[in-house]
């Protein structure tokens, strides 16, 4: 249950970004999180509700999550391919020499604030 | 309807975490402390590896040991009575992990200069703990024998992030399928600079050459 943990940084790097731009509520939190990043959306997001709601900043505010797709990279015949299908063996030539391109993000993309 | 306006934020949720962790890890090499962050799953002998090594190593370094558990004080009490040395009991509120700020505040509690080497011993899991930075200066984990030899498959990035696998129990050895050949290709497969201890906490045996290994590495991080 790291997500928990996950939720109390978006808080807090949410609450920095309010402050700078004097925003009162936040309507909604967009989240990028990488099929390999090994953060559970639903986790993520019950753990959110319960903390979120503890603030009066955050009452009420949806958390979005956007899903982007592991795919790794192998150095030797230099094809990219999913990590979750393959893992660290290429399909198209064996070789174990690959690298995750992307796909571990946990990251905040975007906040929305509704206006009056 | 009313009208929504964004902002942007493309931020790592890790990052005030990151930087926090290399913040402790310089004020730590300035004051010549040594923090090992010891992972590992809950019933793998952490606690009893770390009586047995430090019974060896405490006539050569000055030692403290920072348990994190979810609730109880039962490690960090077993700790004191079995080795005499300092001890203290961080709660982590319900948290799986320990993070950067949560480690600033343990070492608050202790007169670091009169410290050599700080072990962390870290919430029982191999999943999150290998999240989060702990501003430590390398990261070691116990796999025991009777876990199996795959668990760095499992596991992938408790592994990559572990530069010294301790394998405990060893005495069982003849009574599980796990196998020492195997179990280091898989490690190293994960990470090629990983160095793999097998032990046996309860009889000692491999723990004089595991002192002698964080010997060294309490001595270089003072040196260089």
């Amino acid at each position: 249950m790291h997500e928990l943990g996950i939720v109390f940084y978006i808080i807090r790097d949410v609450k920095q970004v309010a402050e700078e731009n004097s925003v009162k509520h936040v309507s909604k939190v967009v989240m990028n999180i990488g099929e390999v990043s090994t953060v559970v959306p639903e986790y993520l997001t019950d753990c959110w509700r319960w903390a979120a709601d503890k603030e009066d900043l955050l009452r009420g505010c949806e958390l979005e999550v956007q899903t982007i797709g592991a795919v790794s990279f192998c150095e030797d015949c230099k094809t990219e391919f999913g990590t979750v299908a393959h893992g660290k063996t290429c399909p198209c030539c064996g070789s174990g020499k690959t690298y995750l391109l992307r796909g571990n993000e946990v990251e905040i993309k975007e906040i929305e604030i509704k206006e009056e | 309807m009313d009208k929504v306006k964004v902002i942007e934020i493309k931020k790592s949720v890790f990052e005030d975490n990151n930087r926090e962790a290399d913040g402790l890890r310089a004020e730590l090499k300035s004051r010549g402390v040594f923090l090992l962050n010891l992972m590992s799953s809950p019933g793998s002998g952490k606690t009893t590896t770390l009586i047995s090594l430090i019974n060896r190593l405490k006539g050569k370094l000055r030692i403290a040991v920072m348990e994190a558990d979810i609730d109880s004080d039962v490690d960090a009490v077993k700790i004191k009575e079995s080795t005499g040395i300092e001890s203290i009991q961080l709660h982590t509120g319900g948290m799986c992990h320990l993070d950067a700020g949560m480690t600033r505040q343990g070492l608050d509690n202790l007169p670091l200069d009169g410290f050599d080497l700080v072990i962390l011993e870290n919430v029982g899991n191999l999943v999150c703990p290998a999240e989060f930075d702990t501003g430590s200066c390398t990261n070691a984990m116990i796999l025991s024998v009777p876990e199996g030899d795959d668990k760095p498959l499992k596991y992938p990035l408790m592994f990559s992030v572990c530069d010294t696998v301790i394998v405990n129990k060893t005495d069982v050895l003849p009574y599980f399928t796990f196998d020492l050949d195997r179990c280091r290709k898989n490690v190293l497969a994960r990470n090629p600079k990983a160095e793999i201890f097998p032990v046996c906490a309860l009889s000692g045996e491999g723990i004089d050459a595991l002192a002698e290994h964080i010997l060294k590495m309490v001595k270089d991080w003072k040196e260089n």
